[in-house]
């Protein structure tokens, strides 16, 4: 029978993670190759930058969902079967442009800091998340559909009951390719001077210094598999 | 109870009517099947009853009420619906399946566990063992019984029926078409069931529209139509083996033309008699045997003897004797006399006593 409810081993990734974040934090800390290092590093510091990372993430995945998933919906609607390709295109054309040169273009406009990086990471998260909604949507067998329709449900109530509840696996899946490519993604906004754990990278490389830009490298790392395996978990919870 | 009056359909961009013209009456508490080939506007005609599809010209009154004049999804509420396909919810468990629509009617929750307790009960599926999976983890016969108890969920008087049994190997849809029948009768919902196989028509209608080209072609019982094709294209659809097919809509226990039984003992100078009758005759006649309490015993082959045989007539008798149950049906008892090439069989009761004997020249006077 399927487990429904967290279970113990659903706890021994994030523990790891944990433990290893803890660890190296502290190893950098207490043994800096030279005081560079420990002049640069402090735990303050180490903390501010995850923040500003999760909250890169968090802020550009939400409004991602809030878009892609409602657009993603309305797509999948027969009446809309002729424009979703080309909005399907427009979007890949999007994710084509290299996140770069998409934070290059944006500083013009939105300039420096956080708003910039969010908006870049926003529209790389727009494509999984609204193709695993429409081929949700549209993957639901037409005969549940129809059985829902033929003993009297609204559509509305189709919509939220029965629909949705099914492209659910597949849009969460979506979602947490998002996720993952954000965590990498949100490095690169160090250079507009949004923060994250690009800064570590960013420093690192320059003072040519590899314990700090290990921190920044590892914690990204580290971060994107805890998502993932949390997402993993909600995913599993809500499908049941 | 369902009105069907000259009901055409046109979709959109088409200029061929895919129901011309269509009129059919269905009566309270009967299984009208819609049977013809793909394409022949069956299932359309049934879609148009619960509005799922717009009729174009026409009128449908259910229950003496036009259809447009109520709310779609009231009307729908008060139909079940069972598609082929079964349609459940693979989200759900079998007991929210089946409560699709007393939650859509906002029952309360002890009225609805009760209903489909009741319902698990009366389609032969065990609460305890399956109320709480999933619809994955069952056998195509068992979704389809969740189908059928999902649409009766509400009690409605009539149900839409469109090829329950269809994805369904033979052995589970005859039992399930079997069970089905035993619960309509305790029900007795006004049905309309679409099929493309005559024989499941013949077996569960009380009526059948043979549809041909967004017709009704013919419109009567299935003996009607088994007697009296009224035109090639019925007659190719019943086939050329439908005096076969009569055979099975008429069970033994209803079956007139039978043979006699003599009691042994009892009956032995009517039936030295008979033998003796028969000799003048000269006919190739069997009667059967019974003994003690009706319990079959053999038949004799009246033919054999003649009136200074001496042999005793205990001895006489052929065994062993065959049985049939008097609700299977004669085609079945041709199987059996068949199968094992004997001349005879009993129909006997649920207790085993024989109540009558048919031959082989009786199962052809049965059709003639």
């Amino acid at each position: 029978m399927e487990t429904k409810k967290i279970t113990i081993n659903d706890f021994i990734l994030p523990i790891i993670i944990i433990a290893l974040s803890i660890g190296y934090g502290y190893y950098v800390l207490t043994y800096p190759v030279d005081t560079i290092v420990s002049n640069y590093l402090s735990l303050p510091l180490i903390f501010k930058m995850v923040r500003q990372h999760f909250y890169l993430i968090l802020v550009s995945a939400s409004l991602a969902i809030a878009t892609s998933v409602p657009l993603g919906i309305l797509l999948s609607r027969p009446m809309f079967k002729r424009v979703r390709s080309l909005i399907v295109g427009i979007v890949n054309v999007g994710q084509t442009i290299p996140s770069l040169a998409v934070i290059a273009l944006f500083v013009g406009i939105l300039g420096i800091g956080s708003k910039t990086a969010i908006f870049a990471l926003w529209m790389y998260s727009l494509l999984p998340i609204l193709n695993n909604t429409i081929a949700g949507m549209t993957g639901v067998s037409p005969f549940i559909i129809d059985s829902a329709i033929g003993m009297g449900m609204t559509k509305v109530r189709t919509l939220f009951f029965v629909e949705l509840p099914i492209a659910l696996p597949v849009i969460m899946a979506g979602i947490r390719t998002a996720v993952v490519i954000n965590v990498a993604t949100a490095v690169i906004a160090a250079y507009v001077g949004a923060g994250g754990l690009g800064d570590f990278i960013i420093a690192g490389k320059n003072i040519n210094r590899w314990q700090i830009l290990l921190l920044g490298a590892g914690y990204a790392s580290l971060i994107a598999l805890l998502l993932d395996h949390i997402l993993g978990v909600v995913e599993r919870i809500l499908t049941q | 109870m369902i009105k069907i009056e000259n009901v055409t359909k046109v979709y959109p961009g088409s200029d061929k009517a895919v129901v011309q013209d269509l009129n059919l009456h269905i009566e309270k508490g009967e299984i009208c099947v819609l049977v013809g080939a793909s394409g022949c506007g069956k299932t359309t005609t049934m879609r148009m009853i619960n509005r799922l599809i717009d009729l174009t010209e026409g009128r449908i009154l259910v229950a003496d009420q036009d259809i447009h004049s109520v709310d779609p999804i009231k009307l729908r509420l008060g139909i079940g619906y069972v598609i082929q396909e079964t349609g459940l919810f693979p989200h759900y468990t079998i007991e929210k399946n089946i409560a699709t629509v007393p939650i859509e009617l906002k029952w309360d929750k002890n009225r609805i566990q009760e209903r489909v307790r009741e319902l698990m009960g009366l389609v032969d599926l065990d609460y305890e063992q399956y109320a709480k999976k999933k619809p994955s983890s069952l056998s195509g016969g068992q979704k389809q019984r969740v189908g059928v108890a999902r649409a009766l969920a509400a009690d409605p008087p009539i149900m839409l029926m469109d090829e329950p049994f269809g994805a369904l190997d033979p052995i589970t849809r005859a039992k399930l078409q079997n069970e089905f029948l035993d619960i309509q009768a305790r029900i007795k919902k006004t049905i309309v069931f679409v099929t493309h196989d005559i024989d499941e028509a013949m077996k569960m209608g009380d009526k059948i529209a043979v549809m041909q080209d967004g017709k009704v072609v013919q419109y009567g019982t299935p003996h009607e139509i088994l007697t009296a094709p009224v035109n090639k294209f019925v007659e190719n659809l019943v086939g050329e083996n439908r005096i076969l097919k009569r055979l099975s809509l008429i069970t033994c226990g209803e079956q007139q033309v039978n043979s006699p039984i003599y009691n042994l003992p009892g009956d032995e100078e009517t039936l030295i008699e008979r033998i003796a009758q028969n000799e003048r005759l000269s006919t190739h006649q069997i009667v059967g045997i019974a003994g003690e309490e009706k319990t079959p015993l053999g038949y004799i082959p009246l033919f054999k003897y003649d009136r200074g045989d001496s042999t005793p007539l205990l001895d006489r008798i052929v065994t062993p004797p065959l049985t049939i149950h008097q609700n299977k049906t004669l085609f079945d008892a041709l199987g059996v006399l068949f199968n094992t090439g004997e001349r005879g069989v009993f129909v006997v009761d649920d207790e085993g006593r024989a109540l009558s004997f048919i031959t082989m020249t009786d199962l052809f006077e049965a059709v003639q």
